[in-house]
């Protein structure tokens, strides 16, 4: 069922190419993608059996691709309604290249061979490009152009990184394998450096994919000049993607017993990426770009609640889901804001909340959301991290996380602030909230106030679960 | 002892004498028929050189006897030089510990002597040509060190002739071979420098702006150009001599034999000399001094790779 | 095996140096295109007249010997620019950096926990060093052609790591990775297409709109 679960979206691409007709190639998303949502729930529920020796699913792939699905699911609404606006540009790129992506993220996350997932997560590049350049300007071209470049370098260390992994096999006298099941049965019997060499470069690898710093440097750029939507599924699908493939590597270095080496680099990693985050995010004029250190740092949050592990890693997957939504809901919402004001840039946002009512008031909530404010879903899953931080009696740690958060809130304040409040210019605005664009950032708002109030039992059991593939000790 | 130096001395000289213009024939002959001619016989230095010793001596008022060392200089080093290599399976007559050094400064001094007769005329051309001639001379010379060093590492002896020893067949065949092919490669771009062949500079070049090593030569005349061309072609059969026995490691062991090999391997080689010139154009002359740093660092690479 | 992978590997190594030194964007491409039919021939000298090494020896070359070259070459032909290379930092200084990198892989290499039957063979030290002279051309190059030059050397320095483990790699992974590349230098060369129709250069200099 797996198979189909990956296949489907490539044959609807296909059949998308074919079609003439533009709004049934826009509904060919919703369509696909809500398909694409109720097979993953059957394959997490169990009905399907989801398991193999090259593709199947765990409690952390699981996860990952509910989110994923979700997001995608909702991603898709919105572009719907935004092909329909942007009929100058065609959806005859952004419909295919939307569901390959699917399919590539699909695969990525649900491939239990490491050159698999490489393989995989190299596509969901590569199809991703042409998104990001839908804008067909100077600055998209600019974006595009580094976008590809940085993360095919980096992606390619990543399978230096995995060659190194087979070759610890190789050292350690099993026979060389990069089924990720056979690995971590022998993981005791890996050559060490060769292991520790490998994760290092996996790291830096699918670190850059995740924009970790120092490797985020092409994201303020793609983020800033793709659509809102793509920006949505980059900074909550691909990012969580590229995370999962991390988190096969600590999986395997903990199976090995050099777990900790992996979490303090994974720690060192995050801590640097919520200084810099909070760095540029202070008078931060733009608002996409403002959007995508605010990526950066949640990745560095990630990154330090499995770094802590315990009680963090927990609070790590909540984020991940909590990331995801938020991320995408302020995407689309500022994607109609910019819509509206022809601009990304606060020197010419005043008042959105007049103007655009509902996006507006979206994009404020969204920014108390991912801010870590109460009671939305971040602020328990923030708030679960710093409690495993303090836990694990590191103070100085969880003073600078407090200290970076508070830097982050304000710096992100001041600008949305600045864009949602205050008195509207007094030209009407060319654009106005419809259904279909606010319908997903509003449910996915809602999703993420219903985790903040109460997290259902079954989700709760199922990142416990995700947690504990991360923890197991030899 | 005396007798077998002196025959060797005697085999030695007239190898070099005799049959180094020989070269420089094979070279003409070959780029005629690569350009469809008949060209000019393969014997024409020599009858070059016979014209120009009957010729008189023309000397400019302005110059010293700096002028007149120049051609002399050029002409006695490579015959000196030429002592400290075997050619092919003939040992040196004379070998010592570090001759290889001396082997290497001998050619400095030939290149002090021509540059400074060169600039001794006072003309801008030629001060030209000389600067052009050091700088890549210096350029060059790093080359032809390291090659000598992973050389001496190969052989364990630091004399000429136990680095171009018998060792040298088993070598190509270890591992040390790479090592091997990667000077071999240097040497010859060594020797065109040296030699003043393309694709690094032109001797049969009209244009005095263009040109290197002719520029310098372009005041002297009769018997003086004659020692100077002569001495070209000792330079080019004693650096050759090196790149052949390189290239060439076997040995017959019967001296007459080992001869006609090295003779045969220097008219191949120059043979792909004149190849060499027909199928590529000149260096701009900004790219020559890139393309020797890339030769000295290919030399250093072939170094760490015998020394790792 | 040695012998015949030795001299093979040693050719790569010259093609590095030649890729650094070279002033002529077309030869550039070139002989990365020959280190690419190089390259294609190594699962063969390494593993023998397998299955398997004989489809990744002819995938490898038809697209990094055959496929991406025609495609990079035809992209200058368009675009119609100037053939020279325009470093950052010259040539002779990136030849320079090349080299002690290369004789510092060699050295390097000496001290890895490498097996055995992998110590004498030039794998291990070729591999890093063709890494690093494609991250030398990735960073010290103008032109957007040349960082895709710089990848390709990059990713053929994986794919000489890669032959030593090629059991590791399924021949369906091995030719997803090579379709991912593939497709990945297409959609480049797309792009390249449309930097030179906006900016009528290919200078990555002129990228630089979008900075803090």
């Amino acid at each position: 069922m797996l198979e189909v679960l990956i296949l489907f979206p490539i044959a609807i691409a296909a059949l998308s190419l074919v079609t003439s007709h533009y709004q049934f190639r826009s509904w060919l998303l919703p369509i696909s993608s809500g398909l694409h949502l109720l097979l993953s729930v059957l394959l997490a529920i169990g009905w399907f059996p989801a398991t193999g020796e090259w593709i199947g699913l765990d409690a952390l792939s699981r996860l990952v691709l509910i989110t994923t699905s979700l997001l995608f699911f909702g991603c898709a609404i919105y572009a719907v309604g935004y092909l329909d606006i942007r009929r100058d540009r065609g959806n005859k790129v952004m419909v295919p290249c939307l569901l390959i992506f699917l399919s590539a993220m699909t695969l990525a996350i649900v491939a239990r061979h490491l050159g698999l997932i490489w393989m995989a997560v190299e596509a969901t590049t590569i199809s991703s490009a042409p998104l990001i350049y839908f804008n067909r300007n100077r600055l998209s071209i600019e974006a595009t152009w580094k976008y590809l470049l940085i993360c095919s370098v980096g992606i390619a260390l990543a399978m230096l990184g995995i060659l190194f992994i087979a070759y610890s096999a190789l050292g350690g006298g099993s026979p060389v394998c990069l089924h990720l099941d056979t690995l971590l049965s022998n993981a005791t019997t890996l050559s060490r450096p060769w292991l520790h060499a490998g994760f290092v470069f996996l790291l830096v690898g699918f670190g850059t994919k995740m924009g970790l710093a120092p490797l985020h440097t092409w994201k303020p750029d793609a983020y800033g000049e793709a659509p809102g939507l793509v920006g949505a599924l980059l900074a909550g699908g691909l990012t969580s993607v590229a995370f999962l493939a991390i988190l096969r590597g600590v999986q395997l270095m903990t199976a090995a017993g050099s777990g900790d080496l992996a979490r303090q680099a994974l720690l060192g990693m995050g801590m640097f990426s919520l200084l810099l985050a909070a760095i540029f995010m202070v008078r931060q004029p733009d608002i996409k770009r403002l959007l995508a250190y605010s990526s950066v740092e949640h990745m560095g949050i990630l990154a330090i609640g499995v770094g802590i592990g315990g009680m963090a890693t927990f609070g790590a997957m909540l984020h991940l889901i909590n990331n995801a939504l938020t991320k995408g809901g302020l995407f689309l919402a500022a994607g109609n804001i910019q819509r509206a004001y022809n601009s990304k840039n606060i020197s010419e946002i005043r008042g959105a909340m007049v103007t655009l009512p509902i996006s507006g008031t979206l994009f404020l909530a969204g920014f108390l959301a991912i801010t870590g404010s109460p009671p939305f879903g971040p602020f328990i899953s923030e708030f679960t991290i710093l409690r495993g931080i303090f836990g694990s009696d590191r103070m100085v740690i969880g003073m600078l996380v407090l200290l970076f958060l508070a830097i982050v809130f304000i710096g992100m304040g001041a600008t949305i602030l600045t864009a949602t409040q205050g008195e509207p210019a007094e030209e009407p605005p060319q654009f106005q909230d419809r259904i279909l664009l606010y319908i997903s950032p509003l449910c996915f708002m809602l999703l993420i106030l219903l985790i903040g109030v109460y997290i259902p039992e079954p989700i709760q059991a199922a990142l416990h679960q995700a947690a504990a593939l991360l923890e197991v000790h030899p | 002892m005396i007798g077998s130096l002196a025959l060797s001395l005697t085999i030695h000289l007239a190898l070099l004498l005799l049959f180094a213009p020989l070269l420089q024939g094979v070279i003409t002959k070959t780029k005629a028929l690569f350009a469809g001619r008949v060209g000019a016989p393969l014997l024409q230095p020599y009858y070059d050189l016979a014209r120009l010793m009957r010729k008189g001596f023309v000397f400019s008022r302005t110059t010293t006897w700096v002028f007149q060392a120049g051609p002399v200089v050029g002409l006695a080093v490579p015959l000196l030089a030429s002592l400290l290599i075997p050619f092919g399976g003939l040992a040196a007559p004379i070998s010592f510990e570090g001759d290889f050094i001396l082997f290497v400064y001998l050619f400095a001094l030939s290149r002090f002597f021509t540059a400074t007769a060169a600039l001794d005329t006072g003309s801008s051309f030629e001060g030209m040509g000389a600067a052009r001639e050091v700088t890549f001379s210096c350029l060059a010379e790093p080359t032809m060190l390291f090659t000598l060093l992973v050389l001496a590492r190969l052989s364990g002896g630091l004399s000429l002739n136990t680095l171009f020893g018998k060792h040298l067949l088993d070598a190509w065949h270890s591992e040390a071979g790479t090592s091997l092919g990667l000077i071999l490669v240097c040497l010859f771009v060594v020797l065109l420098v040296e030699n003043s062949r393309i694709p690094f500079d032109d001797p049969n070049t009209h244009l005095e702006l263009t040109m290197i090593h002719e520029v310098m030569v372009l005041d002297h005349s009769g018997p003086a150009f004659g020692m100077i061309l002569y001495g070209a072609s000792l330079k080019m059969m004693v650096l050759g001599a090196i790149v052949v026995r390189l290239a060439l490691p076997w040995q017959t062991g019967w001296w007459l034999s080992d001869a006609l090999l090295f003779m045969a391997g220097l008219i191949a080689m120059a043979v792909f000399i004149g190849v060499i010139e027909s199928i590529m154009a000149r260096l701009r002359l900004p790219r020559v001094p890139q393309m020797l740093i890339g030769t000295s660092l290919l030399s250093i690479f072939a170094l760490v790779l015998v020394l790792r | 095996m040695i012998e015949l992978t030795n001299p093979l590997l040693l050719a790569v190594i010259l093609i590095n140096f030649f890729t650094l030194g070279s002033a002529r964007l077309g030869a550039c491409i070139r002989v990365v295109a020959l280190q690419g039919a190089l390259l294609a021939l190594l699962p063969l000298a390494t593993h023998g007249m397998s299955g398997h090494a004989l489809i990744l020896g002819a995938g490898a070359l038809l697209l990094k010997g055959i496929f991406i070259p025609t495609l990079l070459l035809r992209a200058i032909r368009e675009v119609r620019i100037r053939r020279e290379v325009e470093p950052i930092i010259g040539f002779v200084p990136t030849l320079i950096i090349g080299a002690l990198t290369t004789a510092g892989a060699f050295i390097f290499a000496d001290f890895l926990p490498l097996i055995a039957e992998h110590h004498e063979g030039f794998y291990v030290p070729t591999a890093l060093a063709t890494i690093f002279t494609g991250f030398l051309l990735l960073i010290t190059r103008r032109k957007a052609i040349t960082q895709i030059l710089g990848y390709l050397l990059l990713e053929n320095g994986i794919f000489i790591f890669g032959v030593l483990l090629s059991a590791a790699m399924p021949l369906m992974v091995e030719a997803g990775v090579l379709l991912d590349l593939l497709v990945g230098v297409f959609v480049m060369g797309i792009v390249l297409n449309q930097i030179n129709r906006e900016f009528s250069t290919l200078n990555t200099e002129r990228l630089s709109a979008l900075k803090e």
